[in-house]
């Protein structure tokens, strides 16, 4: 007797497949928002052009900022898709639910965190289409937000589009209660992508899970302070 | 002396597969704390049929925690809130006198109601004989100590062999999945010399067959080791999805 035959395809659609979608693509967005929360501290920097410099720096990479843009559009795609199915899937699996339903308690990992992971999910993915049209796709040069920096160069003032939005109150707190949910999302996303790709065992799991909750945190945090430095400097 | 305790029930009574059923509620008085859950559940039935009505159908067999047959949700909890145990193990000092406690079947599309709180789950059987199992040729026995296993490896298989079938991680997963069930089989096995040989078309079929009874997938909630009534781990479930990503590049 031999194996099933199994395809690439039939493979990731498989339920162990689906698991190590959302798993490579979460890890994925999770570098992503690491970098882009490193990034946007250099707001608070003393050099007042630190962060323009940061984002020309950037842009000054061409294809090879498309490539990864393109990556990053096909991780957050893919990772909302097979998520959403996931939980689509659920339903099926069970048509009538209980009457009386609680969690049993530790070693459970169904915290809230793990419970809202659809919802989380959903706000950060309309929170992602407002958030690429209010500073991506917001005003630039053409619309006169030039800086020049050190060397000379004139460059879009990306630090003035940010000063602006964040004395507005529904940016300046909106943000900090969006970054809140995407510590969580990270709470347990962190701890079970490491599941779902099979880089747990018994002696680790404690460890890990603790560390997903601090990365959480320090993420949320790290994105939380820059708003409301804004709003209360101002 | 044993204290005498009042508990009320709310049971979920369902006549077949195919009609709808309810919550009823009955008082058992002359409840002991000494009883196991379905000790209790014997003495409803005792007054239910000297009252002429129908008894609640449940499964059990050994009753003492071995058999894998009993399995029912008691106060939300797959097998009761006590961990470590299945709900035969389950004794009534684990409540209060006058408690009401709701008892409802293990529910999943894949464990469909026979009768009452008695589920069919021969899905779990569908996916061992899939390949949840070590091919031997028949003849002599082999030699004990053979094929050399470390003490780390034989207890930690063990743990994983510890498995009753009952099926309270498919109930209290959130989303129905049978990942530990599956896994505890494949995690087993895959640590030992004679599993290793037919290691990918073992994992490849027993998660083909998961999916085709219809479970659910898993998003690592790990509600399914708290209920656990072995304790086993989720670190097989990890242990399961290696095993699967090396079996699809692999023969
Ligand atoms: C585009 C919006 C998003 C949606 C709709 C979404 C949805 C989800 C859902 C439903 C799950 C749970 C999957 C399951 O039940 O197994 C999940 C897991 C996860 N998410 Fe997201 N998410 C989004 C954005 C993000 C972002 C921005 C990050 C990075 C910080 C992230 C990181 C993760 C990680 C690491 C996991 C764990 C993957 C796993 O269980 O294997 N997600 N996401
Ligand atoms: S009756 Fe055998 S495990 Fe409960």
């Amino acid at each position: 007797m031999s194996r099933p035959d199994v395809t690439l395809m039939s493979a990731l659609m498989s339920p162990v497949g689906r698991k190590v979608l959302t798993g490579v693509t979460g890890i994925g967005l999770v570098v992503f928002v690491i970098v882009h929360m490193i990034g946007n501290l250099s707001y608070l920097l003393p050099d007042p052009q630190a962060y323009n410099a940061y984002a020309h720096k950037l842009m000054s990479w061409g294809w090879l900022l498309y490539t990864m843009e393109i990556g990053l559009a096909l991780c957050f795609l893919l990772h909302a898709i097979v998520g959403i199915s996931i939980q689509v899937r659920r339903r099926k699996a069970r048509p009538t639910g209980y009457k009386a339903y609680k969690s049993a308690g530790s070693p459970s990992r169904s915290g809230y965190s793990a419970r809202s992971m659809i919802l989380t999910g959903i706000i950060l993915l309309g929170f992602l289409i407002l958030h690429l049209n209010s500073f991506k796709f917001g005003p630039g040069e053409a619309e006169g937000y030039t800086a020049i920096l050190q060397s000379g160069e004139e460059v879009r003032d990306l630090r003035r589009l940010m000063t602006e939005k964040f004395q507005e109150p529904l940016y300046a707190f909106g943000y900090p209660v969006v970054m809140i949910l995407l510590g969580m999302h990270m709470r347990h996303g962190v701890w079970s992508a490491l599941q779902s790709l099979g880089m747990m065992s018994r002696r680790l799991s404690p460890y890990l899970y603790t560390f997903a909750a601090v990365l959480g945190a320090l993420v949320a945090i790290g994105f939380l302070v820059v708003p409301l430095y804004i709003y209360f400097s101002a | 002396m044993a204290k005498n305790m009042t508990i009320n029930l709310r049971i979920w009574r369902q006549k077949g597969p195919e009609v709808p059923g309810k919550l009823v509620d009955y008082t058992v008085s002359n409840a002991s704390e000494h009883m196991s859950f379905l000790e209790l559940l014997d003495v409803l039935n005792e007054q239910l049929i000297a009252s002429g009505g129908d008894p609640v159908e449940f499964d059990s067999d050994c009753r003492e925690g071995i058999c894998g047959s009993c399995g029912v949700m008691v106060a939300g909890i797959a097998h009761g809130p006590q961990q470590l145990t299945a709900v035969c193990q389950l004794h009534m000092r684990s409540f209060k006198d006058g408690d009401t406690i709701t008892v409802e079947p293990f529910r999943a599309r894949a464990f469909p109601i026979i009768r009452d709180l008695v589920v069919d789950r021969s899905a779990f059987d569908r996916i061992i004989t899939a390949h949840g199992y070590v091919s031997v040729k028949t003849g002599s026995a082999p030699d004990a100590n053979a094929i050399p296993i470390s003490k780390d490896a034989a207890e930690e298989a063990m743990d994983f062999a510890a498995c009753i079938g009952c099926g309270a991680c498919v109930a209290a997963c959130p989303n129905g999945s049978a990942s530990l069930f599956t896994a505890a089989k494949i995690a087993h096995l895959a640590l030992l010399p004679q599993g290793q040989v037919e290691a990918s078309r073992r994992v490849v079929a027993m998660v083909d067959q998961m999916e085709a009874e219809g479970f659910g997938d898993c998003s690592n909630y790990a509600e399914c080791e708290a209920v656990c009534p072995k304790g086993i781990s989720v670190a097989g479930i990890a242990s399961m999805r290696r095993a699967y990503m090396k079996g699809v590049f692999s023969k």
